[in-house]
């Protein structure tokens, strides 16, 4: 078994008071009817969240330097297929 | 690892559902936000705040098997696991509420709406659908780990199972964290 | 004492475990022994895929009806497709010769997961039943070509749900193998391995299995929408329902076209052991290879809208898909370049394994520059649909993946059961297998650019010459294959005992005897050396 870094039940509970801030933030932004920059908030927000629940939640951040090249990876991959499949649906 | 990895192929699963969103979303950007009037904002800001508690209690379960805490550590999957319930209860009475307006797929009601509220409506049910599967799946996982960690199988020197599931869990999570905003404050 | 002994002597063939008998094989988790369940499986469907496409082919030597009806041939075509494609290609290499091979090419005992490829493969038994089963029940077999393009899959009274849940169950079986072999290269490789001392076929698996891992659920999701559609009116792909048609086929390319790459990166993989073998000398660019490989599998990814350039893509979406085809080409023109520098001033050894080796590089250029017509835009527009486009994935496919796959029976046979089969008659049966392939693939391209459509069961009679051409080739190479199989059944039965190198080869699988024992090595060695040093003989 690998040598482990242990989170403190501390930080645990900074994390969520943390993601709970931004998850009122979103409602709150969503209840402003920004339209078009809504949808960037919320995605922006979310992915802030995202990021958070990977690092500290999931542990990546006291990971090898491999796993978060790996998640990294992962994302671009996904992201970049979704940018080429809108270079059809954005230009017909 | 290997956990790390399959939750990789959860991601391009839940991918796929969301490239497709996407595409539509592009295109019937008026009809999604119609659309997502009709989902109770509430309940969907509930179940959110209540699976990222749900990570708190089970990131937490870690900790304290790391520390030998065995009590802690099974209380805290309890947690997580009855959190889980009261995720999938809400959704139960929210779909329950849906199929009370004839809002299901194949629906007649639904078939007369506009095409991009019929398409949100076939996104809506097949993502949350599928999530909702997969916290089944988790949950499942979890409740293994608490047989495993109560018969010393799990413990603080071998802990994979807990750590896999937790893995698991968090993913269940963070495919929330982008669904709720996609999904409920589309507007 | 004598217990180890007696292990070390006792080959993975012969030990007897928990399990007696059959179970002795259904149930074991030894990499080698799933490795040859997936070689029998493989064996049975091919021969039953490759009948149908004989089928195929005598009913087309002549225009018109001969043999059977047009909803028989669609549906021909289809299953034909279907057992290719996901039973055979997709997992084929990877799952035979991937896990015979890696874990012992690295050094290790066995893969990471042991039962979970135990699961993979029931996995794969179980998707390849229900494919099967798709034949029988229900309305009658699917008649959508295995690429089950909506409208069509939607609508079709036959039984297309069966054959999408085969495919799904397949997917997953793959995707767990890829897993498999991430975990065991990353973790599992002997002390002294590091990945640069590691040998090409690894790398071509480690490639591939992250393809796999990636790619595959992006159909998956695909086919569960199909399904959705079908069962459930949710019209992601149907227009009447605010979906679009040509979505699927982004969503199914999208794993589709990198799913090519899990087919051929393997394939490489294994022409790039058999060369330094056969020539006595390294490889030549050993890290132009892995990462090449590497390239492969990344760019791979990015080429899928070139099968649909005739769809209704935009402007732009076409030029940059043509564009990215044609950067994919460079990687392995890089590794061609490099198979025939491994040769160059080799002290060559023209074996079946080098024979089917090097008439790989042939077959596979043939596929790839044909590959290259077809993504340009222009030509592009004339041969979509024709038989050039048949041809040219069937010389890719079957020429590239297919004869490294006999390249690669022929080359590990010896370690595999311990046995020579007769030198001669496996030339033979190349000779028939390559002049079989030719003749009956060469024509398509021709009568596909004078404008035969494929998937068609009745054509003009201007294009009959070529379907007869294609019919002499097929019984040729048909011939090819049962008198190799049969070469090879005699070999394991009758053949001369192998020794532990007959090769010469200095890979880790060439230091340990032939069969080898269930755990590979007495004791896992320590690396020093490059992977391919033939210096001073071993």
């Amino acid at each position: 078994m690998e040598k482990h870094h242990i989170s403190t039940y501390f930080s645990h509970g900074t994390v969520l008071v943390a993601l709970l801030v931004l998850t009122a933030i979103t409602v709150l932004v969503a209840e402003l009817h920004l339209g078009a920059i809504s949808v960037g908030v919320a995605l922006l927000v979310a992915s802030v969240k995202g990021t958070i629940v990977l690092t500290y939640f999931m542990h990546l951040k006291y990971e090898s330097l491999f796993y978060k090249i790996m998640v990294a990876g992962v994302l671009v991959v996904y992201t970049l297929v979704i940018i080429f499949t809108f270079f059809d649906y954005m230009f017909r | 690892m290997g956990m790390w990895l399959f939750i990789f192929t959860e991601l391009f699963l839940f991918g796929g559902l969301f490239l497709v969103y996407a595409i539509f979303r592009a295109k019937y950007t008026e009809d999604f936000h119609e659309a997502a009037l009709e989902l109770n904002t509430f309940i969907g800001t509930v179940n959110t705040v209540v699976l990222l508690v749900s990570s708190m209690t089970v990131a937490m379960s870690i900790t304290a098997i790391q520390k030998g805490e065995k009590g802690r550590a099974i209380r805290l999957l309890l947690a997580t696991i009855f959190l889980a319930l009261i995720f999938m209860v809400n959704k139960y009475f929210e779909w329950g509420h849906k199929f009370e307006y004839h809002i299901y797929p194949g629906s007649p009601v639904l078939v007369n709406m506009p095409k991009g509220e019929l398409l949100f409506f076939g996104l809506y049910f097949m993502m949350t659908g599928l999530h909702a599967l997969h916290v089944l799946v988790g949950m499942v996982l979890l409740a293994v780990t608490i047989r495993q960690i109560s018969k010393n199988k799990v413990r603080s020197d071998h802990y994979s199972l807990h750590e896999n599931s937790g893995l698991y869990w968090h993913l269940v999570d963070f495919i929330w964290i982008f669904l709720f905003p996609l999904l409920y404050l589309v507007t | 004492m004598s217990e180890s002994e007696k292990q070390v002597q006792e080959s993975y063939l012969e030990y007897k475990g928990k399990y007696r008998g059959i179970l002795g094989w259904l149930l074991s988790t030894d990499h080698k022994r799933i490795a040859l369940l997936y070689l029998y499986a493989i064996i049975i469907f091919f021969f039953t895929a490759a009948v149908l496409g004989l089928l195929m082919t005598i009913e087309k030597a002549n225009p018109g009806q001969d043999i059977m009806s047009a909803q028989t041939y669609n549906g021909l075509f289809t299953i034909h497709g279907v057992i290719m494609i996901f039973i055979i290609v997709i997992p084929g290499l990877a799952a035979v010769f991937g896990n015979f091979a890696l874990p012992i090419m690295i050094g290790a005992k066995d893969v990471a997961f042991p039962r979970l490829n135990l699961f993979s493969w029931y996995l794969f038994i179980t998707g390849a039943i229900l494919g099967l089963l798709s034949q029988f029940m229900g309305d009658g077999p699917p008649d959508t070509g295995w690429t089950f393009y909506v409208p069509y899959s939607a609508e079709s009274s036959t039984n297309v749900i069966f054959a999408l849940t085969a495919a799904f169950i397949l997917g997953f079986s793959s995707i767990l193998t890829g897993l498999n072999f991430i975990v065991t290269i990353h973790r599992m490789r002997a002390p002294g391995m590091t990945w640069f001392k590691m040998p090409l076929f690894p790398w071509a698996l480690y490639a591939t299995a992250w393809i796999q891992l990636l790619a595959t659920p992006i159909v998956g999701i695909t086919l569960l929408m199909v399904i959705a559609e079908r069962v459930m009116q949710i019209g992601f792909f149907d227009p009447a329902l605010g979906g679009d048609p040509v979505l699927f086929q982004h969503l199914f390319w999208i794993y589709s076209h990198p799913a090519v790459y899990i087919m051929i990166l393997p394939a490489m993989g294994v022409v790039t052991e058999i060369f330094p073998t056969f020539s006595q000398k390294p490889v030549f660019g050993y890290g132009a290879i892995a990462i090449s490989s590497l390239a492969i599998a990344f760019v791979g990814y990015f080429v899928w809208g070139h099968h649909m350039f005739t769809a209704g893509i935009s402007y732009w979406s076409r030029w940059f898909f043509s564009f990215l085809t044609f950067i994919v080409a460079v990687p392995s023109a890089i590794k061609v370049f490099n198979w025939i520098s491994t040769m160059y001033g080799g002290s060559i050894d023209l074996k079946p394994p080098l024979l089917y080796a090097i008439s790989f590089i042939f077959l596979f250029m043939i596929g790839g520059f044909t590959g290259l017509t077809l993504g340009s835009l222009a030509p592009n527009i004339q041969l979509h649909d024709t038989s050039f486009v048949v041809a040219h994935f069937h010389y890719i496919i079957f020429g590239g993946m297919g004869f490294a796959f006999l390249a690669a029976i022929h080359y590990w046979f010896p370690k595999i059961y311990g046995r020579m089969y007769n030198n001669r008659w496996a030339n033979i049966s190349w000779g028939f297998l390559f002049g079989g392939f030719n003749l009956l693939y060469f024509p398509q391209f021709i009568i596909g650019i004078q404008g035969m459509p494929r998937r068609y069961f009745d054509y003009l009679p201007q294009f009959q010459y070529g379907h007869m051409l294609s019919l002499i080739g097929a019984v040729i190479l048909i011939a090819g294959l049962v008198m190799m199989t049969v070469n090879l059944i005699h070999a394991r039965r009758k053949g001369a005992i192998a020794p532990a190198n007959p090769w010469k080869g200095v890979t880790l699988e060439w230091q340990i005897p032939s069969p080898p024992p269930v755990e590979n090595f007495e004791e896992i060695p320590t690396i020093t050396r490059k992977p391919y040093f033939f210096g001073k003989n071993d």
